[in-house]
């Protein structure tokens, strides 16, 4: 028991990083632009993608480096011959481009490389159990997806707060106007933090995906998610998708880990459960088949409730 | 007779700024008032306020005696409360002809039907053609509202505002951008459209609000000033201080406030 | 489209309005093609194809009345198609069983009944906002349901879905649908009724409205109306007619599943009404039956036809916003006075340049896919009609060669089209 939560716990805070680097970017992306990039998830795959194919021509190492600048660099084409064009339509067409972009992402994936998953392979460094506890260990590469995970927030909380390029960007996620009457260039900001956001999703990808798969559904499993992490946490708050990402990430792995039936786990807290009522398909499912409804549940929630999130302060 | 519209003891702020701070004003029914104030004083805030766009942080609105305070704007639009904007605020991709439409719809009690069809509401169609000749964009009525001329689309922004046969209108700075003759004939039109109805127009054209105006209310950050008729606001020496910053040498004539 | 353009259309069509007969003569016509369509096109294969198209454009249209009539963008619009669809398999199911006397002309009522109540449920608190705000939420809502399908076991039937047999139902008239053509003719019937009373919502005060909050929901407010209370309207309605559709896919097809209401069919219909055009209403229409048409048809050439849907989808959003009813309709001037000989040459050389882009870029395409799927020993494929050698350079910088020297002649013709139809748009001089 014991044992259960202390791996769920590890295992959601690797989860919850992850997600953090997904949704770091994307909740940039949506603050500065108002554009929720439907794309951005399909970015996550490419960096998976191409870390495998840079991984087996070069190495891992150097696929960790080159992988994320390659999504960079299309991210940053996509920004500006595309969303750059739509931009002026209005936010529901920027929506619609890259809903676009990402199905095209998808679909060029399974071109390129095919259907069936790709064995994108843990280092051999990395591929020992970092330490046992009672009857489950830990792997080694976790640890070190948490410790770059750890790294990227570091790195991006010093960039944004410490350097004058970090503040100008806090100052045109809310105000692009007047940092322009300023006399930046406002349009290359945006460009370069897609470019970053889009790395951040690439970078998450290639350490991502020896550890949860390297196929062409992998965008459509996390994306909806890291969109429910981003409303959450509130536009365009990095503080914000930090606190919805660890939350979702550790709920999430413990959701997965119960296999009690909801009926029991409501009866456990003392709700009455009818065991034969028309509602009864549902009380004898496990908390673990209701996992995947619940980040929606609380989307939903929020966007009724709180539609800013909960650290946010616009709402498109 | 009762007024029009009552604002008692009104504040706004906005987070720790207050804009609005203790605005009591009567607007009588009826009359043609104007609401004047330097730059920042508030009067679009307050229009905001008493049209329920921004609810009030303390205080109450009246609308022909009834209290308005906290209502949506649709629901003191029904009451016969009507605005237009200072940035003009139509439907653009309606045309002429249905822009002036839509805002007849709830007046002659159509709600929210699906079950009539509003080309063969002869009614609508009617008061429609007429309000759109006394705008003088009859000629116009076909083409998508986004297309008309900045003058045009301001006399159309009237149009939406008075065609529902609200009786207490609400105009904010109806003749901004506007050449000698464009104001002039929008003045006309204003005249023609408020017969018998009470206006509060925000103006900064001073001969239109001498032109129109039964008195004159005035506004300096967020304070009202001075409410009174026209020709002792030109005497008032403070009203005069608040728009050229310094005491006047006493009485005579007010230097031209535009 | 741009706003002059439309002012152009707009002002040209307002002076041909006329008469009774007239304006019902679309509909007249509509409803002689749907009748005489199976006798024209006589192939075996067309039928189905074509009981898809009239499915796809009875949700396409419904999908519209959110999008294009209401600016409201939905990422769950399926959600209300599949679930009318499952309550008229089920209620199919009953009828067969004897427990309901539901026959089958009345199903995709039952299923519009179905996306009505659901509609209804979703609709309370996804309206309160428009914008992204209201795409996530129905994003949200979208996945939920797919998710929870595999709860409710005995309403999605788990896996395998809910199956039905429409010639079990009681009898109407006589007749018991057994044959696919007499379900298209229940589906063309289905579809000129749906889409003649959603023409109507759009022309009630309600459907008024929900263009005016679209353009404008402060303003909307200010002439006395809640916007979120019109658009709550819209969105029921849309959900109804979704499942009118999803009512008519269950007769058609006779089975449900979850993926009926998931991410990828609600996906589809966007593409579908956005590629057709969402400022008119016929646009959707042009899409519903283009989409199915390349749907079908590619499918049976290429294994990479979704890759052509999305290059074609992400093209019209870049380049042509308005949609091929919205291109089209930039043509009516043109027509109107009579000069669109005038454009056939320039539209010629830009739609060679543009046959001349794509054929290379559809090459290099089916290349890749080709060395991708297709076993080591293979060498060769079959492309336009001539064997080709993959695995040798030359169709390669063929194929890329063709590409680039397309895509810089369209560059350079495609001005001159522009200005061809603006010339031939020019008012007629008096």
């Amino acid at each position: 028991m014991f044992e259960l939560i202390f791996f769920s716990l590890l295992n959601g805070l690797v989860f919850g990083l992850l997600l953090f680097m997904l949704s770091s970017g994307l909740t940039l992306i949506f603050g500065m632009m108002g554009v929720l990039n439907f794309a951005h998830a399909g970015f996550y795959m490419l960096g998976a993608y191409f870390g495998y194919a840079v991984s087996r021509a070069l190495g891992f190492w150097p696929a960790i480096v080159v992988a994320p600048v390659l999504v960079a660099v299309l991210g940053v084409g996509v920004e500006r011959y595309g969303l750059r064009r739509v931009h002026r339509f209005g936010h529901v067409p920027e929506l619609i481009f890259t809903f676009g972009v990402a199905i095209v992402i998808e679909e060029m994936v399974q071109l390129v490389w095919g259907r069936p998953a790709k064995s994108f392979e843990i280092p051999r460094v990395l591929d020992f159990a970092l330490f046992r506890f009672s009857h489950g260990s830990f792997p080694a590469y976790k640890a070190f997806m948490l410790v770059i995970s750890i790294a990227i927030f570091l790195f991006l909380f010093a960039a944004f707060t410490r350097t004058r390029a970090g503040l100008i960007i806090q100052a045109s996620l809310t105000h692009p106007g007047m940092v322009a009457m300023l006399g930046h260039n406002v349009p290359r900001v945006f460009m370069v933090v897609f470019g970053i956001g889009s790395a951040l999703a690439g970078l998450a990808g290639v350490i991502a995906g020896p550890v949860l798969g390297t196929f062409p559904g992998m965008a459509q499993v996390l994306g909806s998610i890291v969109f429910v992490v981003v409303v959450i946490g509130g536009l365009g708050s990095l503080t914000g998708a930090l606190v919805a990402s660890l939350l979702i990430g550790i709920l999430q792995t413990f959701a997965v880990a119960l296999n009690v039936s909801v009926g029991s786990a409501l009866a456990s807290i003392g709700v009455p459960v009818d065991a034969t009522g028309p509602l009864h398909d549902l009380w004898r499912v496990t908390v673990a088949q209701v996992a995947p409804i619940m980040p929606y549940l609380l989307l939903v929630l929020i966007l009724i409730v709180r539609p800013t999130g909960l650290f946010g302060t616009r709402e498109t | 007779m009762t007024a029009a519209i009552e604002l008692m003891d009104v504040r706004k702020a906005f987070g720790p700024t207050p804009i609005i701070r203790g605005v009591s004003l009567t607007i009588e029914a009826g009359s043609r008032q104007a609401l004047i104030g330097p730059n920042g004083a508030g009067k679009s805030t307050l229009f905001n306020l008493i049209t329920g766009k921004y609810p009030v942080s303390a205080g109450r609105i009246r609308l022909k005696g009834e209290d308005v305070t906290g209502r949506r704007p649709h629901e003191i639009n029904r009451r016969g409360l009507s605005r237009s904007f200072q940035v003009t605020n139509i439907f653009p991709w309606l045309s002429v002809f249905e822009n002036v439409r839509c805002s007849l719809l709830w007046p002659l009690g159509y709600g929210y039907s699906f079950w009539h069809r509003v080309d063969a509401a002869r009614e609508a169609r009617e008061r429609t053609e007429r309000v759109l000749e006394q705008l003088n964009l009859a000629g116009r009525r076909h083409l998508p509202a986004g297309v008309l001329s900045y003058a045009e689309q301001r006399a159309l922004e009237i149009g939406i505002t008075i065609a529902g046969g609200a009786d207490v209108i609400l105009l904010d700075e109806p003749t901004s951008g506007m050449s000698r003759s464009e104001t002039e004939q929008v003045v006309q039109l204003i005249r023609q459209v408020t017969v018998g109805k009470t206006l509060l127009m925000v103006e900064h054209d001073m001969s239109v609000v001498f032109d129109l105006a039964d008195r004159i209310a005035v506004l300096v950050y967020g304070q009202i000033i001075a409410h009174d008729a026209p020709e002792r606001i030109r005497a008032n020496a403070a009203v005069q201080e608040a728009y050229l910053g310094l005491p006047q040498d006493g009485g005579g004539q007010a230097p031209a406030l535009r | 489209m741009s706003l002059p353009a439309a002012a152009r259309s707009l002002d040209v069509t307002a002076a041909g309005r006329a008469g009774w007969l007239r304006r019902y003569a679309l509909w007249l016509g509509a409803a002689a093609l749907l009748m005489a369509l199976p006798h024209v096109v006589r192939t075996s294969a067309a039928i189905p194809v074509m009981n898809q198209m009239g499915i796809a454009i009875v949700f396409a249209l419904s999908y519209n009345m959110l999008l294009g009539q209401g600016g409201m963008l939905s990422f769950g619009h399926a959600v209300y198609f599949g679930l009318g669809g499952f309550v008229a398999a089920h209620v199919l199911n009953l009828a067969g069983r004897g427990v309901v006397w539901v026959p089958v002309p009345l199903l995709p009522l039952v299923g519009g009944l179905g996306g009505l109540g659901f509609a209804v449920l979703y609709g309370s608190f996804s309206t309160r906002r428009a914008g992204t705000v209201f795409a996530m939420i129905s994003l949200g809502v979208g996945e939920m349901m797919a998710a929870s399908s595999l709860i409710f076991d005995k309403f999605f039937g788990g896996e395998e879905g809910i199956t039905a047999n429409r010639t079990k139902a009681p009898l109407l008239l006589g007749l018991s649908f057994s044959t696919d053509r007499q379900v298209y003719y229940l589906i063309a019937f289905w579809v000129l009724v749906a889409a003649a009373l959603m023409y109507a919502f759009s022309r009630t005060p309600v459907g008024r409205l929900a263009n005016a909050v679209r353009d404008n929901p402060e303003r909307a407010e200010f002439v006395g109306y809640s916007a979120p209370l019109v658009r709550f309207v819209s969105f029921c309605a849309a959900g109804f007619f979704a499942g009118v559709a999803g009512g008519l896919f269950a007769v058609n097809y006779e089975i449900l599943t979850a993926a009926n209401m998931g991410l990828a069919a609600s996906g589809a219909v966007l593409l579908m009404t956005y590629i057709g055009g969402i400022g008119s209403f016929v646009g959707p229409v042009l899409g519903a039956i283009l989409f199915t048409f390349l749907q079908s048809m590619l499918s049976d050439y290429t294994g990479i036809w979704l890759l052509y849907l999305g290059l074609l989808f992400l093209a019209t959003v870049l380049f042509v916003p308005m949609g091929l009813a919205g291109v089209l309709m930039m043509h009516a001037p043109a027509w109107r006075a009579g000069r669109v000989a005038h454009l056939v040459p320039a539209y010629v050389a830009v739609a060679l340049a543009a046959l001349v882009a794509v054929a290379g870029v559809v090459g290099l395409l089916e290349m890749i896919h080709f060395l991708v799927t297709a076993p080591a020993a293979a060498a060769t494929k079959r492309l336009f009609w001539t064997t080709i050698a993959v695995r040798t350079p030359v169709p390669w910088l063929a194929f890329t060669a063709l590409a680039v020297a397309g895509a810089l002649a369209a560059r350079r013709v495609g001005p001159r089209a522009a200005a061809a139809l603006a010339q031939a748009s020019r008012p007629p001089a008096s």
